[in-house]
């Protein structure tokens, strides 16, 4: 059968109208599963997102807490703890750690949060140089007080470990 | 001395550029023939202008003239000379210069090859052309001049980034670029032919060679990037969805779909708003892409600044593009009456498929690329998008896709019967289906690479009986030779890209069944894994020209046998003070074995080893694609792009 014009457009339009459907029905489905959130340490007692969701955990790696050992079947194992000043979470990473990863800077991770409070991380992404800091990070430390930027630029990213809460400067350190 | 001439080359470009978009248009439209010839001409000066411009700035990093800041920031003396040159488009200044460059090249060759265009079309074509390059050429002369000196000079250059410091990056850039731009044509000749207002089988004609083109070369450029961070980045995987990789796939998806669209305008003369719409959206992807990239609104490898008011000059550019082009289609698109009848079931009936298809899946990649940006800006959210959304979002896509595909082209014009395709299949089929059972039986319920094995045997497999039934392999075998040489050139070249697709598909299935061990050995002792034994022997430094190294050697057996010897490294380059992990990998045509040497601790040194299966198919089928792509555009028919004349009769001016 040939079909007229104007079936023709008719047809067009149902058949575009469906394929628009199906990539909207899909793209919210796949939505609704696989968005990754961006968490700091201290949002985590607010927004627990459970056991068996991955999200992205994101601050500083606390300085001096970095330990590796092995698993028991012989992996390499990272024990590092990641902090936005008012909280801090234990972090296990089994893996070949970035090569800009580093105590005392900004890190983002990829992983699931266990019953136990321990974050187990399946990516660690430190990607950029050594000044960088993820924009994530930096808004976290914002939020945190960490940083005010009425009062200028970020402080360099190696001395944000040093700083404690609601005293932007002071040198001491804050440990966890 | 030679900055300045380079600069001033740039300028000159500019003016030209001006002229090549007034005059012609202003002929056009009062009908002055002489102001329509001069577009020709002028497209060709502004080539010779901009590539004067880059030449020059080849020449500076070729002689590190430390009193360019670009030089200063991107170079160092320490360099092998290769990547002193491909320091001239690893940053963002030379990079957009490379765009312009391209863009002009793009001019000249429709100046040069489109001497059979009808003599007002090709005005306008190289108008438009000119009209992209003068706000690209106002965007590097206002922005981003790569010509700047400083004073007093430095003592040498800060260096490359040192991931960037490799043949495949030299290469990714200019044919990413080829195929970005090369849209740049396509998007010409639909808004001239939006200001004609009038599309016909001509115009086909003239738009698939170019689309052909753009697209070999963005297949290659995605492979090669594709290919890059297999390799470079020691992660072992070859597809991150990163935003950026999804930015240059928007337009390969857009792109594809106009080839095939382009077919049905050039043989049915149907279909013909719809293609003018997606040869707009295809450059307005690569726009995009390229705002993306180059505007510091993502971070990655790629964003070489954040200088935000780069971003919002390349936005505008955006705007003013695909919203002008938007808008003249709106105009002008009701009038183009739609012609060429045909039935759902039918060769343009399998082709709208392949067009809706391909253009929902783009519409899922922008949502997943852009929707992270925008949570941001309205929610305040910080979300990102992973691979677990492409992959669930896209499959439902892919597979009809797919499964079509091999169908398609079996398919006759107007109206078809869908048994007799179907016999012709059967076989293929059923290879399909058993691939399928058996990598169910042989690698327990991983739906995901049985469904890819399956799609790869169904395409390769029905590319071969496409071509066996046009050259009657078995009914009349005598005349098959015969008939395989008269077969047009277009026919193969569909044929190869489908498979080639297939090949790809192949290595993707396999990579999807690839497995990875990570381990801390001292010297001496192995791992098993994948059922060969890797055996570290030694850890010891290396030095290189512009980087020092920790060089592991990694003898791998099988049965006591040696397979072969593998040398990762991390390196570290001083003048960055940045350490890069050096992947070593064996090739070979089962896959790649690959290793990736880790920290070392108390003696001990991390390693990760991969079992890659069938990996290097993926980017050989890429290439396998870009020649069927090259075997199309070889077609007589496509490379005279001689007017039927019919067609002729309608378009003379």
């Amino acid at each position: 059968m040939s079909l007229s014009r104007k079936q023709r457009r008719m047809w067009l339009v149902v058949l575009a109208g469906l394929g628009l459907g199906t990539a909207t029905a899909l793209t919210l489905t796949a939505f609704q599963d696989n968005l990754v959130f961006f968490l700091a340490p201290s949002d985590i007692a607010t927004k627990n997102p459970g056991p068996d969701r991955a999200f992205r955990l994101g601050g500083l790696v606390e300085a001096g807490s970095l330990q590796r050992r092995q698993t028991s079947d012989g992996r390499p194992e990272a024990l590092f703890r990641v902090t936005d000043g008012p909280v801090t979470v234990p972090v296990s990473y089994v893996g070949v750690l970035p090569d800009l990863f580093r105590e005392g800077q900004g890190v983002v991770t990829l992983g699931k949060l266990g019953a136990d409070g321990q974050f187990r991380a399946s990516e660690v992404l430190a990607r950029h140089d050594e000044t960088y800091m993820p924009p994530e990070v930096a808004d976290a430390l914002k939020r945190s007080g960490h940083w005010d930027p009425s009062k200028g630029a970020a402080p360099p990213a190696a001395s944000w470990n040093t700083l404690t809460p609601g005293q932007p400067a002071a040198p001491e350190r804050s440990g966890g | 001395m030679i900055a300045e001439l380079g600069h001033f080359s740039l300028c000159l470009a500019f003016a030209l550029a001006l002229a090549q978009t007034v005059l012609p248009l202003w002929g056009a439209a009062r009908g002055h023939s002489r102001l329509i010839a001069a577009a020709a001409p002028l497209a060709v000066g502004q080539l010779l202008a901009t590539a004067a411009a880059f030449a020059a700035l080849l020449a500076a990093f070729a002689v590190n003239d430390t009193s360019v800041i670009n030089v200063v920031q991107n170079s160092h003396s320490a360099k092998p000379m290769l990547y002193k040159l491909a320091g001239a488009w690893g940053n963002h200044e030379g990079s957009m210069l490379l765009w312009v460059l391209i863009l002009a090249l793009c001019g000249g060759a429709v100046a040069g090859f489109g001497r059979d265009l009808p003599g007002l079309l090709r005005a306008r074509v190289l108008a438009v052309l000119g009209l992209v390059a003068l706000g690209f050429l106002a965007f590097v002369l206002a922005t981003s001049n790569p010509f700047g000196r400083v004073w007093p000079p430095a003592a040498d250059g800060q260096g490359l980034n040192p991931v960037l410091q490799d043949p495949g990056l030299a290469f990714h850039p200019p044919l990413l670029y080829l195929g970005y731009v090369g849209y740049a044509v396509t998007f010409a000749f639909a808004v001239a032919a939006l200001l004609e207002g009038r599309v016909d089988a001509a115009w086909g004609r003239w738009v698939r060679p170019w689309a052909l083109a753009a697209w070999c070369f963005l297949t290659l450029g995605i492979a090669l990037g594709s290919w890059w961070a297999y390799y470079e980045l020691g992660w072992g995987g070859w597809w991150f969805w990163d935003p950026v990789e999804n930015a240059s796939l928007l337009p390969w998806l857009a792109g594809s779909a106009l080839l095939h669209s382009a077919i049905v305008v050039e043989k049915r003369e149907a279909l013909k708003v719809w293609s003018v719409l997606l040869a707009l959206l295809a450059f307005g992807f690569s726009l995009l892409g390229t705002f993306l990239v180059r505007s510091g609104v993502l971070n990655s490898v790629h964003a070489f600044a954040n200088d935000p008011e780069r971003g919002v000059f390349i936005l505008f550019l955006l705007l003013f593009y695909v919203g002008g082009s938007f808008f003249l289609f709106a105009l002008r698109a009701p009038s183009m009456a739609p012609t060429g009848m045909f039935a759902p079931l039918s060769r343009e009936g399998g082709l709208v498929l392949n067009n809706l298809l391909l253009c929902a899946m783009a519409a899922v990649v922008l949502t997943g690329t852009l929707w992270p940006m925008f949570a941001d800006l309205l929610f305040q959210q910080k979300i990102s998008v992973g691979p677990p959304f492409f992959n669930s979002a896209l499959l439902p896509l892919a597979a009809p896709l797919i499964a079509a595909m091999a169908a398609g082209p079996m398919l006759a014009w107007k109206r078809a019967k869908l048994w007799p395709v179907l016999q012709r299949l059967w076989w293929t089929a059923l290879a399909a289906f058993s691939a399928f059972a058996i990598t169910l039986a042989y690698a327990g319920w991983r739906i995901g690479p049985a469904l890819g094995f399956a799609a790869a045997l169904w395409l390769i497999g029905g590319a071969l009986a496409d071509i066996v039934e046009r050259i009657a392999l078995f009914r009349r075998p005598a005349a098959a030779w015969s008939r395989a040489r008269g077969l047009p050139r277009a026919a193969w070249g569909a044929a190869v890209a489908h498979a080639g697709l297939g090949v790809s598909i192949l290595g993707m299935a396999g990579m999807g069944l690839a497995t990875d061990r990570l381990a801390a050995v001292t010297p001496g002792q192995s791992i098993a894994h994948a059922g060969y034994e890797w055996r570290l022997d030694r850890v010891e430094d290396v030095i290189g020209p512009n980087w020092t190294a920790r060089r592991a050697t990694v003898t791998v057996l099988r049965n006591n046998a040696v397979v072969t010897v593998l040398t990762p490294e991390r390196r570290f380059f001083p003048v960055g003070r940045m350490n890069t992990t050096e992947a070593a990998i064996r090739t070979s045509v089962g896959g790649d074995l690959y290793a990736v040497l880790g920290e070392e601790q108390n003696g001990q040194a991390v390693l990760r080893v991969h079992d890659n299966p069938l990996a290097p198919w993926i980017w050989l089928g890429a290439a396998i694609m870009a020649l069927g792509g090259a075997l199309s555009l070889s077609d007589r028919r496509v490379r005279v792009a001689a007017p039927a004349p019919r067609a002729a009769a309608g378009v003379k001016v």
